[in-house]
């Protein structure tokens, strides 16, 4: 019982002697850093000092933490600054990507007619509350709904395919979609358009868009699919055939079921990637400043098209709307991938844990109640209740 | 004693089961079809352009189809610059973030960051080409103008037609160059590469991590003795993939370079040029032979990226740390 009188000790952490040569060290290299800039050698622009300041702090870090430690413990420390600091460099830099997009847009958000009205009696110069995307979102959504009724038929069943008939065959169709995911989309795009277009004579329309989506989703789908569909456990499927189950029984009941969240997630990502690519649309939906929402004929814009649109034009209003049409295309990433995480997150062992605790609070539920109820009860039936 | 001999399995499908393997063999059927039609439609249409050029296709700079003067090697060599200042970002990058959220960050917080990290692997490419052509456009100048100045002398990064200790020079020679398209790419493709490379360092054995911790190793000494041998195959396979990424990346390139048909090797100076952007440029002027040519030069920078995403899946399947997954 002697280890447990012990006090627990706490592992790692960070002791205060580290936070002190930390902010030592970064007060020492910007007073350095400012006697430097204004005194020895003129450097303006707030990179050049910032990248100067960073060099100094990590010395003058290093020379502290050598007063008491041997090298060993300075390569760590400075190593252990390195690794986060650019950990927090990209974090920040890609927060301010989204940031920059969003205040440049900011002007554009809050006008209802922005998510509504088309673009096409709002010339260059009006102001950003006339017109709006309501024809590049009608449009996006079009395209992709129409990309996604080709490619989830398709990519599952070629997904179930590739792991129902394993064989010569299906090994050769899975070298084939891995060499296609690394198709560059804008030669999916010249694709369609030398076939679709100028072969076949389609015009370019949201249905040619669609085609040229679906060609660069389908291998990034099926792709993924394959993936979770091989971790379903093999013994489970034995198990259901071993029950006498059909292939295709087996198929429906236990392996479906088993890799849904999965599924759902590979085809979420997919449409995340179709929705926001702009080249191969660029090449085969024309660009229309309506709404248009017939896919098979006249041009149908959509939204990563209409900022590559609207930012061309010198004019701020445009620019702007530009900015605001990226926010929204954001958003509806954001969106996507929010559902592919909750959906992606529901593994079966999950659900049946939430259905387990709340099969637990019933149960407590119902000993609360019989405890409340049960001397009512007993005063009523005048039978004494086994306890 | 009983002689077993071993019995025929003969497996007898109910009609449902037939229905089934013919509908799913059906589409694992037309998607071939569908993939093996694009590559080889391309390949078709390229080779009319690829015999009318022969070899110098690959030596000549132009792009003159129509005149019978075209060539990708000025496009191919911009690809390939953009590409490599892309990874020049990436990599650091990706490998300081990837170790930061296995090793460093504090353990609340890491599922919380990986989905950052995912969720930015899916922000469309024209949203960090605004943000590149807006914003980092003129706040990049003033460090074109600095290395080109200190660093001139290594070839490429030198710059023409200005004098670069003149400080009311120009500086629209510095705007629109490889460097900056690069710099735009390489952040597109940092949370990609990022999320696979920390994929792979999670699933380090916990009994060789502890192992040399328990041996006295700093939490340095374990990474670089028992992660990163471990998460070889990934990084490397990682940055490969991004490498692929970068190299078929249009839009965000699009948006910044200034297109030229030379072979431009001083990275910091304006005009780039890529096989994407080419093709996003010129395909609605094209005639027959025009499209020939630029379904060759589609065909040049597919061969490529396939090469390098061969090149990745190998190396990840055959490290330690692949050969698991």
């Amino acid at each position: 019982m002697g280890i447990s009188n012990e006090p627990k000790r706490t592992l790692g952490g960070i002791r205060v002697g580290d936070l002190l040569s930390i902010l030592g060290a970064a007060v020492a290299a910007f007073s350095l850093t400012i006697v430097l800039t204004t005194q020895v050698a003129p450097i303006t622009g707030g990179i050049a000092f910032f990248v100067l300041w960073y060099l100094l702090f990590v010395g003058f870090y290093a020379l502290l933490v050598s007063i008491d430690d041997s090298k060993t413990f300075v390569i760590d420390r400075v190593v252990a600054v390195l690794v986060t600091s650019l950990g927090v460099l990209l974090f920040s830099i890609l927060i301010f990507v989204i940031v920059f997009v969003i205040a440049r847009g900011a002007e554009a958000l809050p006008y209802l007619s922005f998510y509504t009205e088309d673009m096409g009696f709002a010339g260059p110069l009006d102001p950003i509350s006339v017109g709006g995307v309501g024809h590049a979102i009608a449009g996006s959504l079009i395209q992709i709904s129409i990309a996604l009724a080709i490619t989830i038929p398709l990519g599952i069943a070629a997904a179930v395919y590739l792991n129902e008939i394993p064989g010569r065959f299906s090994r050769f169709v899975r070298t084939i979609v891995e060499a296609m995911t690394a198709l560059p989309s804008i030669v999916a795009g010249l694709f369609i358009f030398a076939t679709a277009i100028l072969m076949f004579g389609l015009p370019k329309s949201g249905l040619a868009a669609s085609l040229a989506i679906s060609v660069m989703m389908l291998p990034i789908m099926i792709r993924s699919a394959d993936v979770v569909l091989r971790l379903v456990p093999q013994t489970l499927k034995e198990a259901s055939i071993g029950l006498g189950a059909s292939q295709w029984k087996t198929v429906w009941n236990v392996v479906l079921p088993t890799s849904r969240s999965g599924l759902t997630t590979s085809i979420i990502l997919a449409t995340a990637r179709g929705i926001g690519e702009t080249s191969p649309v660029l090449l085969t939906s024309g660009f229309t400043a309506e709404l248009n929402v017939n896919p098979l004929e006249s041009p149908m814009v959509s939204l990563p098209l209409a900022i590559f649109q609207f930012v061309k034009s010198p004019e701020p209003t445009m620019i702007a709307r530009g900015f605001g049409t990226a926010a929204v295309l954001m958003l509806l990433v954001l969106t996507l991938f929010v559902i592919a995480r909750i959906i992606g997150g529901m593994t079966p062992e999950k659900s049946s844990r939430a259905r387990r605790r709340r099969a637990e609070f019933f149960g407590w539920f119902a000993t609360i109640t019989r405890k409340v109820t049960s001397p009512i009860r007993r005063r009523i039936t005048n039978v004494e209740e086994p306890s | 004693m009983l002689t077993d001999t071993p019995r025929q399995l003969t497996v007898i499908r109910d009609r449902s089961d037939k229905v089934f393997r013919g509908v799913i063999r059906a589409g694992g059927s037309t998607v071939l079809v569908i993939m093996v039609l694009v590559g080889s439609f391309l390949a078709f249409r390229a080779s009319q352009a690829l015999n009318k050029a022969g070899w110098s296709f690959f030596t000549e700079q132009a792009w003159e189809p129509d005149a019978g003067k075209f060539g990708i090697a000025a496009v191919i060599v911009g690809t390939i610059l953009i590409a490599t200042v892309a990874i020049v970002v990436t990599l650091p990058l990706s490998l300081g973030t990837a170790l930061f959220i296995t090793e460093y960050a504090p353990r609340k917080l890491r599922s919380f960051l990986v989905s950052i990290v995912d969720l930015m692997a899916a922000i469309p490419s024209v949203v960090f080409g605004l943000w590149g052509f807006f914003f980092l456009q003129q706040s990049i100048v003033p460090v074109s103008r600095w290395i080109s100045q200190y660093f001139g002398w290594i070839p490429g990064l030198g710059v023409t037609g200005v004098d670069p200790t003149d400080p009311l020079a120009t500086t629209t020679v510095y705007t629109s160059s490889t460097f900056i398209a690069g710099i735009v790419v390489g952040i597109m493709v940092t949370p990609i590469v990022t999320s696979i490379m920390r994929e792979v360092f999670s699933q380090t054995p916990v009994g060789e991590r502890e192992g040399a911790l328990a041996l006295g190793a700093t939490r340095w000494a374990m990474i670089r003795n028992v992660v990163l041998p471990f998460g070889q195959g990934g990084i490397i396979g990682g940055t490969m993939l991004g490498l692929g990424r970068a190299l078929g990346e249009t839009i965000a390139v699009y948006m910044i370079i200034s297109p030229v048909f030379f072979i431009q090797p001083n990275i910091l100076q304006n005009g780039a040029s890529s096989v994407a952007a080419l093709i996003a440029l010129r395909y609605g002027e094209s005639t027959e032979m025009g499209l020939s040519a630029l379904m060759a030069a589609g065909l040049a920078l597919f061969t490529m990226t396939l090469i390098v995403n061969f090149g990745a899946s190998i190396v990840v399947s055959r490290s330690r740390s692949g050969a698991a997954s």
